[in-house]
């Protein structure tokens, strides 16, 4: 399974420090962060641990099996975010 | 004894200012923060501008309060700075003021007819959904079939969702008893939303964009002819443009080829479409429209270049999304030609381009009306960063009335019907037990004497 960020992110950035495994981008400072319309999770990275759940203010991030149906189109692109360019290529030094 | 707390005054309680006294707490913990707030109401935006039917986001609200209230922030509302008390009476009181006042009225378009009766900034027509109390009492007519929405940004997607949700969907919403009232009897059929640029330069999120293609009982309409790029966009894109960008042109390719349903309301999407003038007879009765096509500026930026093609769309209401703009704040510096605060990281500048000490600024009125509610975190940290410094340095020398109590009796004073956070806790509490009777997740007081009525007495 993985978590996803629905399109009601605020780029609040409380889930970036929360993520223990860095799967959510683009991070603040990122070249694309600014342009960015939301945060996106990675589905070959999340691990499940809920602590970005936790850390929205605005509840915007669900476990896949729990995402409301109006958001489950918001599967395709979180994994489409990261289809153009991996959590790897990003968190690349 | 202790040394006294350095005192902080935060003008404006909207996001931005909410955020800063987040970071501020955060980053440098020994300050006593207030903050004042020309409405009764605390939040700015978060309860007057993002849309009804995004009540989601609202519950950033839930954070504001446990972040900055909660911990010790007193709110000074319904008081307006350079009105019932000055930036210099501020500079007495506190060791930095910071300026959070965002932007409080609208862009212009320069077109005959603008202000014709009927048509009007959308901001104003949020303000009023919103219930504000400033706009409670605008009349929109909404007994034609057809309104025209001018822009392509959220604040478009927002007004055009509004204009045509059903009553049943606006019911679940917290939007203002009077908006209600009014969209139900709502004649308004089509709304038409004109973009000056084409589909890859829209300003809408993807997500802003995809709710509009699925709206129950509306239909969206986008001419394929409009929806194909042209050469020069189409290279942009494929060189330069952003996820969204991708997302944004694929999802109007996708609502161009598919038919419309049917449905009795419908919002149709019209691109490289400028307004050249609204006319009518003592009101709006129709717009005129000029076609335009993208070309490249040599700086490489596509704009939009007028072609000689009229066309007239008949409708009773226009509503003009091109941007908010900031207005001046008394006493203190404003650049004219940008709208904002001027300023270098948040120190705001006097007339010689030096820090003013002590001045400060964030949100809106620092760096323009752009970014979403999250910008305002970043944005915090930054103006936080150089007003931790400067206390630090011990940069910012005594006011010479520093007590904490001197600046509440000078308002309690001059105001009495200033309001608390008790007295907004008082109206928060009231609105949200009347939502719980009706299952909503709050019944609005949208005027200021029921705001100031229901404060009443804790203020």
């Amino acid at each position: 399974m993985t978590y996803i960020i629905a399109g009601t992110c605020i780029k609040d950035d409380s889930c970036v420090e929360a993520c223990p495994v860095d799967c959510i981008h683009p991070k603040p400072g990122a070249p694309d962060f600014e342009t960015a319309e939301q945060l996106y999770i990675d589905p070959a990275v999340c691990i499940d641990c809920d602590a970005c759940v936790e850390a929205c203010p605005v509840d915007a991030v669900f476990a896949d099996f729990e995402t409301p149906e109006k958001f489950k189109y918001m599967l395709e692109v979180n994994a489409e975010f990261f289809a153009e360019k991996s959590t790897a290529e990003r968190t690349a030094v | 004894m202790a040394k006294a707390k350095q005192r902080v005054a935060i003008v404006g309680a909207g996001p931005a200012g909410a955020f800063a006294a987040d970071r501020l707490l955060r980053r440098h913990g020994n300050v006593e923060i207030d903050f004042f707030e020309r409405l009764p109401t605390p939040w700015g935006l978060l309860r007057g501008g993002v849309a009804p039917d995004h009540q989601e986001i609202k519950r950033l609200d839930e954070t504001f309060e446990r972040e900055t209230l909660a911990r010790g922030c007193r709110l000074f509302a319904n008081v307006e700075v350079g009105v019932d008390i000055s930036h210099a009476e501020l500079m007495r009181h506190y060791h930095a003021v910071i300026y959070a006042t965002g932007a409080q009225t609208d862009k212009s378009l320069g077109i005959p007819g603008e202000d014709l009766p009927g048509s009007w900034p959308a901001t104003q027509f949020v303000a009023w959904y919103n219930g504000h109390p400033d706009f409670r009492d605008l009349e929109f007519d909404l007994s034609g079939p057809r309104a025209v929405v001018i822009g392509n940004g959220n604040v478009a997607a927002d007004v055009t969702r509004i204009l045509t949700r059903s009553p049943a969907e606006l019911e679940r919403t917290d939007v203002a008893d009077h908006a209600l009232e009014a969209l139900r009897s709502s004649h308004i059929e089509e709304v038409v939303v004109l973009g000056r640029r084409g589909p890859a330069q829209v300003a809408f999120t993807s997500s802003e964009l995809r709710e509009l293609g699925y709206m129950d009982g509306v239909d969206l309409v986008v001419d394929p002819r409009e929806a194909e790029l042209d050469p020069l966009s189409l290279r942009w894109v494929s060189e330069r443009g952003t996820f969204t960008v991708r997302r944004n042109v694929e999802l109007l390719r996708e609502f161009a080829a598919s038919p419309p349903g049917g449905a009795a309301r419908r919002v149709v999407l019209r691109f490289l479409r400028s307004p050249a003038e609204i006319r009518g007879d003592g009101r709006v009765e129709a717009i005129d429209v000029r076609r335009n096509r993208i070309a490249q500026t040599d700086d490489g930026a596509l704009r939009a270049e007028p072609l000689d093609e009229l066309e007239t769309i008949h409708c009773g209401l226009v509503l003009r999304s091109v941007g908010y703009r900031a207005v001046p704040i008394p006493d203190v510096p404003f650049d004219e030609r940008f709208a904002v605060v001027p300023n270098r990281e948040g120190r705001v500048l006097g007339s010689d381009s030096e820090p003013l000490p002590g001045v400060y600024t964030v949100g809106w009125i620092k760096r323009g009306p752009t970014g979403i509610l999250g910008t305002n975190k970043r944005d915090a940290d930054e103006t936080v960063a150089c007003l931790a410094e400067d206390l630090a340095a011990g940069a910012l020398p005594s006011p010479p009335e520093p007590g904490r109590e001197d600046i509440a009796a000078l308002l309690a004073e001059r105001k009495p019907d200033l309001v608390t956070a008790e007295g907004w806790h008082a109206i928060d509490g009231h609105e949200r037990d009347r939502g719980r009777e009706l299952g909503r997740p709050r019944v609005k007081l949208a005027g200021r004497d029921e705001l100031l009525a229901a404060a009443g007495g804790t203020g």
